[in-house]
């Protein structure tokens, strides 16, 4: 088996030429069938236009483009070149343009790449975000962009790449800027990918991958776009922006292209459940979803109940409600659980688990949890759960999650200071609280505090930061934290403020410019601001900020969502 | 008749979606290109309109382009009836 990206399209545009490799869906349009053929071919466009911008193998290439075919073809391109494509996030309607340029500007200076693809209307802020000494050499802006004067051939720069090449890196899109790059080579995403397939068995005749995921994201660049590329089996494609004004549209394209794989964040599940209506759903037909994976939130074994609920009559079958743990720097998926029935569940005594860190069964009429096991560990991969000193600790016990594969970051690109802090003897430190149980992994929380919103990561004390930007907002006196809701099936995150503003009308004032000022900052919008009087917000006896107890507070004094 | 789609409307996006019920809406206050209204959110009210005012908002409609202001969406809910 060839072990570098460009050998494997080649083999594809060889074997099955014609077959679709991705049905882009985009709303109000037709469907677009795009054969391995014509993605090579068009991919050829942009590693010509690499090739003539001076991009050489190993290069990075930065990738602002929509969610549009192009940005498929030119991720590929730059593979066929030999450089290392890297999706950012593109800027919405609701990001301020000064903060997108501010966190362009800081990744160009850790990342350093030589290239940058993007459209003619992003000129301004592609040329305030390279200064003088940057790194890029090369802006091509897709407009200028030659298409459709290559020939379908092997003869690009790409095909020299050793497996231990790094082939792409992921920018995990954090609160207020992008975070550490993962670097990941050839031979790791495709050892990510065999051990993958084998736990979910993948079936290259007839299975069908149905993805609506962002792609600067691992779980829709590993799952929902490269796994089935690479495969050679169809991949089903609609962008985010489409998706959440249109859930339904998910199902759809399972039934329309008998689509057998998904992979969801776990609030998906809610959203589908509450939001899709029934008139959308008449002829649907998801007898051929063989399995829908719950990854990248904690998952909620409500959350497939309600989902079951919803759709068992249009033919989802119960066992397909599946769950894995998953993170960009082991390439994607860590653990995967059985698809031949539905994920364990433990009900576990609340108190023991909050208090001690560990797993018992619940008792009667005490307070319980329950738990939805994320499943057991790839063949490829290792996991074991460890104390702050890195002592091995037994099953039920609550500690760190450590893992080992042969499919980890090769590093932190250029941030040789966080590579050396998350790999260990071999290890890497996740930063993620579990347990295990009979050989499945139950992940539990988080070491730092962190807010997951919809598959997105937020870290409390950036959105604090953000917060001190806002007039009448004083250092000290603001408190961020997550607060899970139900309905939604994701946290909701809290703003709380003091403010010496009497005025209820003024209050509202002020939290109307928080919440306008995070929404244009951040990824995320609020759903709770409270704005009060001084003395609200509990503080340590060192005078630090307590964002449990103050949760603690909120929920006693306001209540959950 | 039109006060009432309005304030409804306002009643609905104050409670629901910020969690702020009472909270005042002005008509021509920007609703989605702030921010206010997140993308999470969009399609509730679609489903709200759907319901109340047996209107249909479609899918691609959801932006600030169509509709930004509760002026703007009662317009349209006011042009769909008649």
């Amino acid at each position: 088996m060839s072990s570098i990206f460009p050998d494997r399209l080649w083999q594809h545009t060889q074997n099955i030429p014609e077959q679709a490799a991705i049905h882009f869906l985009e709303s109000g349009e037709d469907d677009l069938p795009i054969s391995y053929q014509d993605l090579y071919l068009k991919a050829s466009d942009f590693a010509q236009a690499l090739r003539q911008g001076g991009i050489k193998p190993g290069e990075v290439v930065v990738l602002i483009i929509n969610y549009r075919a192009d940005l498929l073809y030119a991720f590929w391109g730059a593979i066929l070149q030999g450089a290392i494509p890297s999706i950012l996030p593109f800027l919405t309607e609701k990001l301020n343009p000064d903060r997108y340029l501010a966190d362009l500007t800081s990744l160009i200076g850790v990342t350093r790449p030589s290239a940058i693809i993007t459209y003619e209307d992003f000129r301004p802020i592609i040329k305030q975000a390279i200064q003088e000494g940057s790194s890029v050499r090369s802006v091509l802006y897709l407009e200028e962009i030659p298409r459709g004067e290559n020939k379908l051939h092997p003869e690009y720069q790409g095909f020299d790449r050793a497996p231990d090449d790094i082939v792409l890196l992921q920018h995990s899109s954090g609160t207020t800027g992008l975070q550490k790059g993962v670097a990941l080579s050839h031979q790791a995403v495709f050892n990510q990918i065999d051990a993958l397939s084998e736990a979910i068995r993948l079936d290259l005749s007839r299975d069908v991958v149905v993805s609506w995921l962002p792609l600067y994201h691992d779980m829709g660049l590993i799952a929902g776009f490269i796994l089935p590329i690479l495969s050679g089996i169809p991949l089903v494609l609609m962008s985010p922006f489409d998706w959440v004004r249109a859930p339904h549209r998910l199902l759809q394209a399972v039934s329309d292209y008998q689509g057998t794989l998904s992979w969801l964040p776990n609030f998906a599940y809610n959203f589908c459940a509450r939001k899709i209506r029934e008139r959308h759903l008449e002829g649907t037909d998801l007898s051929s979803w063989r399995a829908v994976i719950n990854c990248s939130e904690p998952v909620r074994w409500e959350s497939h109940q309600a989902f079951y609920q919803k759709f068992s009559e249009y033919g989802l079958d119960k066992n397909a409600l599946q769950t894995s743990y998953a993170m960009a720097e082991n390439t994607f998926g860590v653990t995967q659980s059985d698809l031949d029935r539905e994920p364990p569940i433990q009900c576990v005594d609340q108190d023991t688990f909050l208090e001690k860190g560990l797993i018992i069964p619940a008792k009667q009429d005490q307070p319980s949890l329950v738990m939805m096991s994320s499943g057991k560990t790839l063949s490829n991969t290792q996991i074991r759960v460890q104390d702050a000193d890195g002592t091995l600790l037994p099953d039920n016990t609550i500690g760190e999650i450590a893992l080992q594969s042969n499919c980890m970051l090769t590093e932190y690109f250029n941030r040789e200071d966080a590579t050396r802090e998350s790999l260990q003897n071999g290890w890497f430190l996740t930063g993620d609280f579990g347990y295990l149980s009979e050989g499945e992994i139950y992940v539990t929380g988080r070491k730092k505090d962190l807010i997951i919103v919809g598959g997105k990561n937020i870290y409390p004390g950036d959105l604090e930061e953000l917060l001190y930007e806002v007039p009448g907002v004083h250092p000290g006196r603001a408190v961020v934290f997550g607060l899970f809701n139900e309905k939604m099936g994701t946290e909701d995150v809290v703003v709380i403020a003091e403010s010496d503003l009497e005025n209820p009308q003024d209050r509202q004032d002020l939290a109307d410019r928080i919440r306008a000022h995070i929404t244009q900052n951040s990824p995320v919008s609020l759903r709770h601001v409270l704005v009060t009087g001084a003395g609200w917000i509990i503080k340590t006896s060192s005078g630090k900020t307590s964002r449990s107890a103050n949760k603690e507070r909120y929920l006693t004094e306001i209540g959950s969502p | 008749m039109t006060n009432e789609i309005r304030s409804a409307l306002a009643e609905f996006i104050a409670a629901e979606i910020l969690n702020q019920p009472g909270r005042t809406i002005n008509d021509e206050d920007k609703l989605i290109s702030s921010g206010l209204i997140d993308s999470l959110s969009l399609v509730d009210i679609a489903l709200f309109v759907e319901e109340q005012f047996d209107v249909i908002i479609d899918d691609t409609e959801l932006n600030a382009d169509t509709f930004d202001t509760l002026a703007e969406l009662e317009a349209i809910i006011h042009s769909r009836q008649s």
